[in-house]
């Protein structure tokens, strides 16, 4: 199946459009940003609704203090800075002021994982998707290309409780269409396939994309899916997929401790165990280099992930 | 509320406080006894709430957040005498499927808490929030926030501290328990907050100070704090209290900031605080 590129756009971007339109559409989104407008794209929210926009500067404890709070009154809250700056710095206050407590506040995260690139391994976080879906109450979305993310935005404004969204820097491919519908947990089937059964998330749907016509010149009939959501997971598509295809690779550019390739594993010896190969980075931290480097480096390319597809039909 | 009022009310809270922490042997008295005359003040004759019709929004409402969780007992005790849910509730603190969770928690729905709150320094970012959205929706109402002293050695205290005075949050008022005393010891002695007044002028804060035992001084200062809001900053005040007031074997050590009273200790405690209002 050949997958249509509608452009080269960064995920980032998508926020910054989805909340601009949201913006636009619901004055109850309030959206504060840690020193980073430019970075996250939040420059046009700005510019169009100044009284609801919120710099706290290089304050981030603060900021998901002030989200939480904010939500007391009705509004809902987006926050804006590196991944890293949104979870790992501030656990302990999404942990009791908004998991905890249920607070309608909207965690957006940009320069996820590696392709954040030559900053380096400081700015790298590859455990926030296991720290974010190990807290009850929590959403977590890992959306795949710059539509997706715009779509997902949108979305999470609709859904009430803390969410997630987990995004990145470098232009990618889009492939999902423009007015396609973002359906929290409920994951995308990009190609059907018997042979393997290819579960990603975030940049890694591309990179799947590219390895499933790899295979296809192989012989191999892929089954794609685009797992965005990662909590709620969709366990029926995955056990739909794999009781066909009987094998999985899991793909995601997060440790492979506690992240996608954790879930879908624990979704799998519940119900229907079956081989499983995961490309991820393993144990270990990145370092600087451009986006591409840093994935064939450590591991979460598209080569590796027709390798790791290989592996697990060998395994059946 | 007369001040004759208030002085009974804060005896039966006080009540409360050594019998709920005495009968699950945990909890926080020392903490809660020094803050029971100013809560009961703030709930009694200070705040405009809404007690019988309890909302998470509290539009047209003051808002009240505790910082220091820890202190849930004299916030329980309060929250019930003044009709946010029953006083027999209170004989549940800390038990099995409890509302009233050790430290306050929202997701069993407790009518009164807005925020959890125990791990210390939170309270202040989610109070300032709540304040701009008061502002934000045209709502002329107050809030507050109250911390213990040695809480302010997080960090993030300073963080929204900053914010709100960059940002003329004008329309909260926090307290500072001021009691010298956390659970290692005399707050001198772990780390000393320094000149407390000074450091929270140097933030853009107006500072007063008060008498957390003294109900007119009280009084006439939280006057003062409202005529002081709508100037472009945030109000702070220092309150002078003494942990474990109300019980002369709590008082003048920091001992008995996390220790329940046993038995005996309980009797010697309840035989100091008249029973005012009925006990739960």
């Amino acid at each position: 199946m050949e997958f249509e590129i509608l452009g080269n756009k960064d995920t980032r971007s998508g926020f910054g459009e989805g909340l601009a339109e949201l913006g636009r559409t619901n004055d109850n989104v309030v959206a504060l940003c840690a020193d980073l407008i430019g970075s996250l794209k939040m420059d046009a929210f700005k510019k169009e609704n100044p009284e609801r926009f919120f710099q706290v500067g290089i304050a981030e404890a603060n900021m998901m203090g002030l989200a939480a709070g904010m939500t007391i009154g009705g509004k809902i809250p987006f926050t804006g800075t590196f991944a890293n700056f949104s979870t790992g710095r501030v656990y302990d206050q999404i942990r009791q002021s908004i998991a905890y407590s249920q607070k309608n506040v909207k965690i957006c995260a940009s320069h996820a994982g590696l392709t954040l690139g030559e900053d380096g391994a400081t700015h790298q976080i590859l455990e926030d998707i296991g720290m974010m879906k190990m807290l009850p109450n929590m959403t977590v979305i890992v959306p795949a290309d710059f539509n997706q993310t715009k779509q997902a935005t949108i979305a999470i404004a609709e859904h009430q409780g803390p969410v997630y969204l987990r995004f990145g820097r470098p232009v990618m491919p889009i492939f999902v269409k423009p007015d396609a519908k973002f359906v929290i947990g409920k994951a995308d089937v990009l190609q059907e396939g018997t042979d393997v059964t290819i579960i990603a998330c975030g940049h890694l749907v591309w990179k799947s994309i590219e390895a499933a016509k790899i295979l296809a010149e192989k012989g191999v009939s892929v089954e794609l899916i685009n797992m965005h959501t990662i909590k709620p997971l969709d366990e029926e598509a995955i056990l739909n997929s794999v009781r066909k295809t009987k094998c999985v690779v899991t793909a995601e550019e997060h440790m492979m401790h506690g992240g996608l390739g954790d879930s879908v594993a624990q979704v799998l010896a519940r119900n229907l165990p079956s081989p499983q190969e995961f490309v991820a980075v393993n144990d270990s931290f990145g370092e600087s280099g451009t986006p591409m480097e840093l994935m064939t480096k450590y591991g979460i390319d598209s080569q590796n992930v027709v390798d790791a597809a290989l592996k697990a039909i060998a395994r059946k | 509320m007369e001040t004759t009022e208030l002085l009974r009310t804060a005896s039966q809270v006080r009540r409360d406080i050594v019998r709920m922490v005495a009968g699950v042997n945990s909890g926080h008295p020392g903490g809660s006894l020094g803050c029971a005359d100013f809560l009961t003040l703030l709930y009694f004759d200070v705040m405009k709430h809404n007690p019988a019709n309890f909302s998470m929004d509290g539009e047209g409402e003051d808002l009240f957040f505790l910082s220091n969780g820890h202190i849930s007992p004299v916030w329980y005790s309060v929250l019930a005498r003044s009709g946010y849910f029953q006083v027999k509730d209170l004989g549940t603190f800390r038990k099995l499927s409890s509302k009233l969770q050790g430290h306050p928690s929202t997701d069993k729905k407790l009518p009164g808490v807005r925020m959890a709150s125990g791990s210390l320094g939170q309270g202040l970012s989610v109070g300032i929030g709540a304040a701009q959205v008061k502002k934000l929706n045209k709502d002329a109402s107050y809030v507050y926030t109250l911390h213990g002293d040695g809480e302010l050695q997080e960090g993030q205290i300073w963080e929204a501290a900053m914010y709100a005075a960059a940002n003329k949050v004008d329309n909260i008022i926090a307290t500072i328990d001021y009691n010298g005393r956390q659970i290692d010891g005399n707050v001198d002695d772990v780390l000393s907050l320094g000149n407390l007044h000074e450091k929270w002028q140097a933030f853009g804060w107006i500072v007063l100070e008060m008498d957390g035992h003294n109900f007119i001084d009280m009084k006439n200062t939280m006057l003062k704090a409202h005529s002081l809001c709508g100037e472009g900053k945030p109000v702070v005040i220092i309150m002078k209290t003494e942990m474990g007031q109300g019980v002369d074997y709590m008082m003048g050590s920091h001992k008995w900031h996390g220790v329940a009273p046993n038995a005996e200790q309980l009797e010697s405690a309840l035989n100091q605080l008249e029973e005012t209002l009925g006990d739960y």
